[in-house]
């Protein structure tokens, strides 16, 4: 009894339900199983603050969408083609972004009277007439579950809450995916607890043999595995995971250990937990009482010399804004990393922007310069990651790396480097008592790096202005000048170190899209989309924000209308007319908590270009 | 047998002019310091001194040791990565009563709480000096300073009653114009493992000058103050005629042959908290010396032993290991 094979290249599913419905499990088991299949993959997890916001509610849905594809693809999908639906509040707050014709798996056992007027609804979407254009596949999820686990010892509250995994099962079946890694999954994760180990199991195969069964779906869709895939090793990996390892291995190749002193916040915590696992790699991970002392400690650890490191998010910069000016004014090397998320204030704690460029750059008293850059995608985190450790031990700077709540929580395969191609950057401590002092600057202009300990090398350094030559206290006003150009001159060398991006398209031509962060994958798809139907645009993509390589004029001149996408009021855009003001930067602004859409940027594109002619 | 020569106070100086005012009594800390650091044998190349901000927290700069000046309030927060990171650097931190105990409170608390092996001294002149005069958080009630005109409604703190309330493992209290207790107190904060809280009553000549004369002079020192020596009986008076006695929560005076026996090392904060209540009762003679000396690890040894252990179970760990795990898959 075989159902019919349709083959598709490029598949976007979406998983809605409530907070307490399991739906970021179900997301991510789906895409760990997908990234095992060979396909390419990005994904969207989006949930509210509220850990348990009232349950039924509208406010209370957590979604997870994953793009997998036989094909390189860039983002986590425009429009869903299949949509499921757990309850009344995910069906009417997600069916609108699904693709005309896409298909709604239903959870009507949750649609009682009771549900709806949890969700707000008056009438029921599936009766009204809501969902015409779209294929709706109804099924009571709640009730083929506690049928699947008859005669279990759960009671019926544990029995709902494997639903999640029935659910998968029915997709996998759909998509043809093995059911084999969540099965050794579900072992390991419940290996003290075999009773919920089999009670998930159980869902799952019943899901899956159901929707086989059932035919519920008329059809059954295959997604091959990417076929032009450069060979080598990958691993699927989530942004802030990648990042973290990023840090380790970072200060791994300047030759230190790392210290990270940190304070929870959302969305960059998991870094902080992935780190505090790396005990036997001599990780030092200390939460402390807040995000000041998070930041000092990395400060005290890096004077001390290991390489200081504080993971954070907007709110949490804003409070370390005062010891990251020491860090600048003490020349020692400090890894910041701002997991960006909407604000200001707290904001929309879980949902994504890029506004923190701003305060990166400019945001502490007096003239404090450091280099910042920015991840693009989650693996591109772990670059990203080596190079700030990079920068911050070479030039005895505070560095500040920016990523966002969407590369945070998002997943793609990570094509591993190759380990013998990396390029390690030693540190050396400076041992040698002759002619030292503490602000003895190397070429680079970075001081040497004198840790406490050492046979006589006791000096002092601290928050107070420092005579250039002796490194002691000096309020001499040329001194001040002298030094306030030299901590200048020494970020800006970094440009020295750095290369112009690659470009996505022709150099030159009659638009340039400059985009930043996790604006890569709309920016990039929007612009290969517009390639194929022949019209030329390029895209290049800004790692480094601050200092920016040298050469970027060259690539401006060469086209005729630039624009920068961000999700900020155009922070970027601000910064490129300050630094290049003989060119004009158009902004293309977004806050709403959302990811751009590649749709949503090409079409903005075409006008700027039907606009010209 | 080693060749090192045996520092003096004066090797543990920096090369730099002082520049507290005249007659602060910063000079008698930073003096008692040094002598003690150079009769513990300490290696100055050693010695790493963290400060905040506030005229106290210039002391690094004044020291030969590896010194570092932080910003206002933190300098508990960079002591603790600077000794967690290195336990083998004899760490301690410099700080004031509005530094440590306002804008720094929190990190005073919670470094002591962790029991971070750091020696903390707390230079209280119950003023902002740097600021040049506003009430801080010891500041008497009803003080007038420039922005209490009228009297500073605030109530303070007591500063050990704050560090036995953090669950110091080390809290005492000295006095500037008294070298002698001051090294002894400072000497047994050296050596202590584990967070020490020491807390200096130190005279500010130009906005609070007299704030503790009513202890600090000679002819009423004896009468008004009660050494707290372990072992000893607490006795006091220009003739070490009297004594204290506690019974359950009283403290009361009684003749020196009466005084209780002083244990600092009770697990208990408890008889620590007593004495520093009679700060309180103009009527009671104020103690100095050691309140509390008890023995609990450290954050820092016990973060390095985690790291030995989990390190011990799981084998050390390489950067290919960090990268390439079980989970990956090859393409080729």
């Amino acid at each position: 009894m075989s159902s019919e094979l349709t083959r598709q290249d490029d598949v976007t599913i979406r998983f809605a339900g409530d907070s307490g419905d399991g739906m970021q499990l179900t997301g991510t088991q789906f895409t760990e199983t997908t990234a095992k299949v060979g396909n390419d993959l990005a994904t969207f997890p989006d949930y509210p603050s509220e850990i348990r916001a009232p349950a039924g509610t509208r406010a209370g849905v957590s979604g997870y969408q994953i793009h997998f594809s036989s094909r390189d693809i860039y983002t986590p999908g425009d429009a869903p083609s299949v949509l499921v639906a757990m309850n009344p509040a995910a069906l009417i707050t997600n069916y609108k972004d699904l693709q005309p014709g896409g298909i709604i798996l239903v959870n009507t056992g949750a649609f009682t009277e009771k549900d709806l007027q949890k969700a707000e609804l008056d009438v029921n979407p599936l009766t009204d007439g809501t969902l015409s254009g779209f294929r709706v596949i109804e099924e009571d999820i709640n009730q083929r579950t506690i049928e699947a686990l008859e005669g279990t010892s759960l009671g019926k509250k544990d029995v709902l809450r494997c639903k999640n995994f029935y659910t998968l099962g029915m997709m996998y079946w759909l998509f043809s995916r093995p059911i084999e890694p969540t099965l050794e999954w579900l072992n390991v994760k419940f290996a003290k607890k075999p009773e919920l180990a089999d009670a998930n199991i159980r869902a799952l195969k019943a899901g899956y043999n159901y929707a086989e069964l059932l035919r519920l779906f008329q059809g059954r869709y295959e997604v091959p595995k990417v076929e032009d895939v450069a060979p080598g090793f990958y691993r699927n990996v989530m942004g802030n995971q990648a990042l973290a390892i990023g840090l380790a291995a970072g200060a791994e190749m300047a030759n230190l250990k790392v210290f990270l002193g940190s304070y929870p916040i959302t969305p960059a915590t998991d870094i902080l937990q992935y780190m505090s696992l790396m005990k036997n790699y001599d990780v030092i991970t200390c939460q402390m009482e807040d995000e000041i002392a998070g930041v000092c400690t990395a400060i005290g650890a890096s004077f001390a010399g290991r390489l200081g490191m504080t993971t954070t998010s907007g709110p949490g910069l804003a409070l370390k804004t005062e010891a990251i000016g020491l860090a600048v004014i003490t020349e020692l090397p400090l890894v910041i990393v701002d997991v960006q998320r909407a604000g200001p204030s707290t904001g929309l704690p879980t949902k994504v922007e890029q506004a923190d460029l701003l305060q990166s750059m400019f945001g502490r008293n007096s003239e404090a310069p450091l280099p910042v850059l920015s991840c693009a995608t989650p693996a591109d985190a772990f670059d990203c990651a080596v190079e700030a450790c990079r920068i911050a031990t070479q030039y005895m700077t505070p560095v500040i790396l920016l990523s966002d709540n969407y590369i945070a929580n998002g997943a793609e395969p990570w094509k591993l480097p190759d380990m013998d191609k990396l390029e390690h950057f030693p540190v050396e401590f400076v041992t040698d008592p002759e002619g030292f002092s503490p602000y003895n600057r190397d070429a680079k202009l970075a001081r040497g790096w004198a840790k406490p300990g050492t046979p006589g090398l006791a000096h002092r350094i601290g928050g107070l202005e420092k005579d250039s030559k002796t490194g002691n206290v000096s309020h001499d006003p040329d001194n001040h000048q002298v030094m306030v150009d030299l901590r200048l001159a020494k970020v800006n060398g970094v440009a020295d170190t750095i290369s112009i991006p690659p470009l996505n398209g022709p150099d030159s031509g009659d638009l340039l899209v400059v985009a930043w962060g996790s604006s890569y994958g709309a920016a990039r798809a929007a612009v290969e989309r517009m390639q194929k139907e022949g019209v030329t645009a390029t895209h290049m993509h800004m790692r480094h924000l601050r200092p920016f390589p040298h050469g970027l004029a060259d690539i401006f001149r060469k086209f005729k209308r630039i624009v920068v996408p961000e999700l900020n009021m155009g922070q970027l855009a601000y910064v490129l007319q300050a630094e290049y003001p003989e060119f004009r930067f158009e902004k293309y602004n977004k806050v709403k908590g959302k990811p751009f859409q590649a749709r949503e940027l090409k079409a903005h594109f075409e006008k700027l270009l039907e606009e010209k002619s | 047998m080693s060749d090192v020569q045996q520092l003096k106070g004066k090797d543990f100086k920096s090369n730099q002019e002082v520049r507290w005012c005249p007659g602060c009594g910063d000079y008698s800390i930073i003096s008692s310091v040094q002598s003690i650091l150079a009769e513990l044998g300490r290696d100055k190349d050693n010695v790493v001194m963290v400060s905040g901000i506030g005229c106290s927290s210039r002391f690094p700069y004044y020291m030969g040791t590896y010194g570092f000046h932080g910003i206002h309030g933190r300098a508990n927060a960079i002591a603790t990565g600077v000794k967690v990171a290195n336990p083998d650097l004899d760490t301690w931190v410099i700080t004031g009563d509005g530094d440590g105990l306002s804008i720094g409170g929190n990190h005073m608390i919670h470094s002591l709480r962790r029991n971070v092996n750091l020696k903390i001294i707390l230079f209280n002149n119950e003023i902002y000096g740097l600021t040049k005069g506003q009430y801080s958080p010891t500041t008497p009630q009803g003080q007038k300073t420039k922005t209490s005109p009228f009297g500073s409604v605030d109530a303070p703190f007591n500063p050990l009653q704050l560090a036995l309330g953090a669950g110091a493992t080390f809290a005492a209290r000295t006095l500037d114009v008294r070298p002698k207790h001051m090294k002894a107190v400072l000497k047994a904060a050296a050596e202590h493992n584990g967070a020490a809280f020491v807390e200096v009553w130190q005279n500010c000549v130009i906005f609070n000058d007299g704030a503790f004369k009513h202890w600090s002079e000679k002819k009423v020192r004896d009468d008004q103050t009660v050494d707290l020596v372990a072992g000893q009986p607490m006795i006091f008076g220009a003739e070490k005629e009297k004594g204290l006695r506690s019974e359950g929560c009283q403290i009361q005076v009684v003749s020196a042959d009466e005084a209780s026996i002083w244990d600092p090392t009770v697990e208990s904060p408890g008889p620590g908290f007593l004495m520093s209540q009679l700060d309180k009762d103009p009527s009671m003679p104020r103690p100095f010396g050691v309140f509390r000396q008890v023995e609990a690890p450290t954050l820092d040894d016990l973060v390095h032993d985690q790291i030995s252990e989990v390190t011990d179970k799981l084998g050390e760990g390489s950067l290919k290991d960090l990268i390439y795990t079980p989970d990956s898959w090859e393409v080729k």
